[in-house]
């Protein structure tokens, strides 16, 4: 299938690949997915104490070309945003920008988990009420 | 781009050679008629030129011309040996045995006969792709009608001992089919030398043109006999009606004559190339493994799975100038990756990791050097930002790990 010129973009020069230091309290990780089903997403936020801005975004995907995009293209969402604007980031609009083709919809899902993942891991570590502490994403 | 196109995908099929297309162009214009039509010259050449196919072609198989039934496609053909001999020895039994391993062609028309109310058992493969023959042994019955076991596996290159497997369905008196789409024009086939009463085969995996196969129906001892699935004006002995796809009868019965003259040449070159290949992208890739049999196996065939590296975004590293193809399944719903490694034993993640390359009659060495840097390329690449590799590089069991399935 043919690829949008945006997400071939994403794929060839992925943004922000990296890792954060998971132990730090600023630093919130999600990992999603299964090498089973052929795709596992980790993605990391590092939170400004002050401002609640996410200023640092790192990802590492093993998948398709699609889920690369997709967590390229969050990562660069995500910088800049406070926890609640990153919180309210949907996978249709990820779909959209990447002119993601239905079957692969699911790498947008997996994104949005992966960015959900990492704010609750961040708010269990600073003592944010959320009911989904139970996460575990790691 | 302008970039040099290299095709490593001839599993899937083969470019046609260019002798093929010569030998067909003049059943477009000179000759246009129906094989069928009997009573004018038209007809006289296009029936003639299909005899001349049909012996060409049970020449590379070593059989007689009147034991050839053309067909659509490999598919038609798997589909009229096996529902065509449930059907017509119904009398006789109904079980028919097969391998986890098959083509879908295969293994989706024995499900329409467990549909139809036969039996089936699908066998297990070894880790090497190959079957057990005590396994095939114990699972014939007094109601055992058929086996079905392909020659050479399409996503492995695996060679089944196919002698061995003749042997044992003669002792038992039991039909023996073949699915031999991979091997027919590639490397010697010879059903009735081991024993297989029926074979299907396509002319596009040996460099003809698509949209004509064949299927070998063993004439004496045992005279074998299909219902026909295609009904209408008794084309092919009654077996398959339908007016003869002449041009494509002609441009395979050509290739076959190239095989059967030039197949030795080209497998020597191309394992040459295939070893190479291997040897380089598992010399400088850690994590690497060759999937199925190294030694029973086609010459143009290597299946690797590279660890921690998924298979379709591997390829579209590279796949802008050389097409492979990967035993993952990512496009489809299912997220299923290939049931033909898992059946081997490789877990999923494995599965979702492999590419197979399948070089051709037109692979250039050339190919093979850009393929290794590309591959190689890729891998690194893809490992620098898979989440995974990581782990295993920081020593962390990712097989504890408890992942969240979706």
């Amino acid at each position: 299938m043919a690829y949008s010129e945006k997400l071939l973009d994403h794929f060839k020069n992925p943004r922000n690949v990296g890792t954060l230091d998971k132990n730090k309290n600023s630093v919130g990780t999600g990992l999603v997915g299964a090498p089973e089903c052929g795709d596992v997403m980790r993605l990391q936020i590092e939170v400004d104490p002050i401002t609640k801005k996410i200023t640092e975004a790192k990802f590492k995907t093993f998948g398709c070309g699609s889920a690369i995009a997709s967590s390229s293209l969050a990562t660069e969402w995500l910088k800049g945003k406070t926890v609640d604007e990153a919180l309210a980031i949907d996978n249709m609009a990820i779909v959209e920008e990447l002119a993601l083709p239905p079957v692969k919809i699911h790498c947008s899902v997996l994104a949005e988990d992966a960015i959900k993942g990492a704010i609750k891991d961040y708010q269990a570590k600073n003592g944010v009420q959320t009911e989904a502490s139970i996460a575990a994403s790691h | 781009m302008g970039q040099r196109l290299i095709y490593l995908d001839n599993n899937a099929t083969t470019p046609t050679d260019p002798r093929a297309v010569e030998a067909m162009i003049p059943f477009f214009y000179d000759n246009p008629g129906n094989a069928a039509s009997r009573n004018h010259p038209f007809g006289w050449a296009a029936e003639q030129a299909v005899d001349n196919a049909r012996k060409q072609i049970a020449d590379l198989i070593n059989v007689d011309e009147r034991e050839i039934i053309f067909t659509s496609g490999a598919t038609e053909s798997d589909n009229l040996a096996i529902k065509g001999v449930f059907e017509m020895y119904q009398r006789k039994g109904d079980h028919i045995i097969t391998v986890k391993t098959e083509h879908k062609a295969v293994l989706d028309a024995c499900a329409k006969v467990e549909k139809m109310g036969g039996k089936v058992t699908y066998l297990d493969v070894q880790r090497d792709g190959l079957i057990r023959l005590e396994d095939l042994e114990a699972a014939i019955t007094d109601k055992t009608v058929l086996v079905s076991i392909m020659w050479a596996n399409n996503e492995t290159g695996v060679i089944q001992p196919m002698k061995e497997i003749g042997d044992i369905c003669a002792k038992h008196g039991v039909l023996f089919m073949s699915d031999a789409t991979q091997a027919v024009g590639k490397i010697p086939v010879d059903p009735k030398a081991v024993g297989v009463h029926l074979m299907a085969f396509t002319s596009h995996k040996m460099y003809g043109p698509k949209g004509v196969g064949a299927l070998f129906v063993n004439r004496k001892n045992p005279r074998v006999k299909v219902t026909s699935q295609m009904d209408g004006g008794g084309h092919e002995r009654g077996m398959r009606s339908g007016t003869l796809n002449v041009p494509g009868i002609v441009g395979f019965g050509k290739a076959a004559e190239i095989a059967k003259e030039e197949m030795h040449q080209d497998a020597e070159r191309l394992s040459k190339l295939r070893d190479k290949l291997e040897t380089a992208l598992m010399g400088s890739l850690e994590e690497a493994y060759v999937n199925g049999n190294r030694e029973s196996r086609m010459p143009h065939v290597t299946n690797i799975s590279f660890k921690h590296v998924e298979g379709e975004g591997l390829m579209m590293t590279f796949n802008q100038n050389i097409a492979v193809s990967s035993g993952s399944a990512c496009t489809s719903a299912s997220l299923e990756p290939s049931y033909v490694l898992v059946a081997l034993g490789l877990g999923d993640d494995l599965a979702h990791s492999s590419l197979r390359f399948s070089l051709g009659r037109f692979t250039t060495e050339e190919d093979i050097d850009e393929t290794i840097a590309k591959v190689t390329e890729g891998v690194n690449h893809m490992r620098d930002i898979s989440p995974i590799w990581e782990m295993y590089k920081e020593g962390i069991d990712i097989d504890a790990i408890e992942w969240s399935e979706h």
